[in-house]
């Protein structure tokens, strides 16, 4: 079974069931760590039609544990779309209107050049040999397919969580490029608390004897328990304590009273076991090492000489900022200390905070509020861009 | 909307003083209605900061450029000169450090335009004198006890005000209690006890 799944997972990292974009030698990634990534390939859906004037493309930007398949069904789960409730065809991000991308992030697990995608120089899996990868150069490969598509500068840069910190690096990095940009959920730094459960999830996958130092995949295996176990403490701080409390509280899984085992006697238990297991059905291990440490590595003022408003100089950028009462994974206040620094940067900015107990997870919901923050600063930059209804 | 607005004459006399696509910072912004006004009949661009987050909320969806904040605490994140005007209207009254705010508004806009009801107006005056009890107006409506009002000043306070903080008054009118404008040639003190709200344009 973990032999059927390793394999599968190096054929979704390769040979994705995605259009790819392929970046020869001539055609290097430059990443933060020094180095270069070359070849590297990039996967990529997209969505509607781009106009003759090449103005309403919007890019979506993915969470810690997304993919490119934003708005279709998706080919290793055979689930929907990770946000379909707010992309696709008559939807507020409607796509009869709108050239929707969505890109597989470099070092992920999907067909983006990540460390299960095959190292040109051994043959075998890069494994950990992958040079660590950032938050800006995962933005940086996304502007070199946005140029591939000769788009000189997006409508809009969108995404929740990590999603949001490569919507803020895209405003700060390529202002001149972004007309307006949606950062949900995020923060412009990993805060100490969050770099801490990252490590616990990492520690948990290396801890796993499946790991094999990273090189699973030559062995056939896959350190399924430890990932499971990194999936399950991240899951908790995706929600919150009122909405386990509302959803579970101290129910008991199939069975009238406590048996004084180790079983998942708790409904919380069982949910918890549940997502860690069906997570590692679709999500390779050391890219969850990958892209937790990029968005521990982010720290956007500290790119900008300690000053979050030095990276937003300048900007005609329009933003519009959205955070959630009950995160506290990225609480209000990380979005506005951001709408602060943009302030002092004279930007363009709108913030709402939406009042709801579902947590960080809120951003990925049907939340008739964060749809009408949306649809309503869409509106208003699609007027402003002269983009017609 | 059109309601709204024939309720809030103090938004058409701010309105009037500003030029068309300048760049407007409106505190306490409240349902958006000047925002919407400005952008629709100057073309300006404009922001807002609003204390009531269902207000920022609501005017978001309606694709203004507003964010949830404090006058008393968030303006000092807005860089100098940032904005060709800074509204304040109907709000100085309900802040905790009028003064502070007033001063940050002379600091971020090149001019500051403020609008406030004139606690010396003689309704006011009256039921004090008169009845012994703190006044309940029309534009005041609120009682002692949960009014969010927590600094009151007239016409005369304010302009003393100004004249602490080293701004320039360049334009002032007062409101009757029908909304009526009230003669420019007036003397302060008649203005001070007919003046139901002001209106100052002020620069530093």
């Amino acid at each position: 079974m973990a032999a059927q799944r390793a394999a599968r997972t190096k054929d979704e990292a390769d040979h994705p069931s995605s259009p790819v974009l392929q970046f020869g030698l001539d055609k290097p990634l430059k990443l933060d760590a020094g180095t270069f990534l070359a070849p590297f390939q990039i996967a990529y859906q997209t969505y509607g039609t781009l106009n003759d004037a090449r103005s309403n493309a919007i890019l979506v930007c993915h969470a810690l544990t997304g993919d490119q398949h934003v708005a279709n069904t998706n080919p290793v789960t055979g689930k929907p779309g990770w946000w379909e409730v707010l992309v696709g065809p008559g939807k507020i991000i409607d796509t009869n209107r709108f050239f929707v991308i969505c890109s597989n992030v470099v070092g992920g697990c999907l067909g983006s050049t990540g460390p299960a995608s095959t190292n040109p120089a051994t043959g075998k899996p890069y494994g950990l040999d992958l040079p660590i990868i950032t938050i800006r150069d995962m933005v940086r490969a996304q502007a070199m397919l946005v140029d591939h598509f000769g788009i000189e500068k997006l409508f809009c840069v969108l995404g929740g969580s990590m999603g949001g910190m490569q919507v803020l690096e895209w405003a700060a990095s390529h202002s001149e490029r972004v007309f307006c940009a949606l950062p949900i959920a995020t923060g412009a730094r990993h805060s100490s608390q969050n770099i801490a459960f990252h490590e616990v999830g990492r520690q948990a996958v290396m801890a796993d004897p499946d790991w094999h130092g990273g090189k699973y995949i030559d062995f056939g295996k896959r350190p399924e328990k430890g990932l499971a176990v990194a999936r399950m403490a991240a899951h908790i701080t995706y929600l919150s304590e009122a909405a386990l409390h509302r959803k579970f509280g101290r129910n008991l899984q199939d069975r009238e009273a406590l048996t004084f085992g180790f079983d998942a006697d708790f409904q919380i238990e069982s949910y918890l076991r549940h997502q860690g297991m069906t997570f590692v059905d679709r999500f390779d291990a050391n890219s969850y090492l990958y892209l937790t440490r990029a968005m521990d590595y982010f720290d956007l003022a500290a790119d900008h000489g300690g000053r979050l408003a030095d990276a937003f100089a300048g900007t005609r950028t329009r933003f519009c900022l959205v955070s959630f009462t009950s995160d506290w994974l990225f609480p209000t206040e990380e979005s506005r200390s951001i709408v602060h620094a943009l302030n002092a940067a004279g930007a363009s900015v709108s913030f709402v905070e939406i009042e709801t107990d579902r947590g960080h997870d809120a951003f990925l919901l049907d939340e008739p509020e964060l749809f009408a923050a949306i649809n309503g600063f869409i509106a208003s930059a699609a007027r402003a861009r002269g983009l017609s209804a | 909307m059109s309601v709204n607005r024939a309720q809030r004459v103090d938004l058409e006399v701010v309105a009037d003083l500003i030029p068309p696509n300048s760049r407007v910072l409106d505190v306490g912004s409240g349902d958006g209605l000047l925002l919407e006004l400005l952008q629709e009949t100057k073309q300006v661009d404009g922001r807002g900061l609003e204390l009531s987050q269902r207000g920022v909320n609501e005017c978001v969806a309606r694709g203004l450029s507003v964010i949830q904040g404090d006058a008393d605490t968030d303006l000092e994140f807005y860089a100098d000169q940032g904005f060709d005007f800074v509204v304040l209207s109907q709000t100085l009254q309900a802040t905790r450090n009028p003064k502070v705010v007033l001063d940050q508004l002379l600091r971020i806009g090149n001019r500051a335009i403020v609008s406030f009801p004139n606690f010396g107006h003689w309704r006011v005056r009256f039921s004090l004198l008169i009845k012994g009890r703190m006044p309940v107006t029309k534009d005041l409506p609120y009682s002692w006890y949960d009014t969010p009002n927590i600094h009151f000043c007239t016409i005369r306070d304010f302009v003393n005000l100004c004249e602490e903080l080293g701004a320039t008054v360049e334009k002032a009118t007062a409101l009757d209690a029908n909304g009526q404008k009230i003669g420019l040639s007036m003397p302060w003190w008649f203005w001070n006890f007919f003046g139901q709200q002001a209106v100052f344009l002020l620069k530093r």
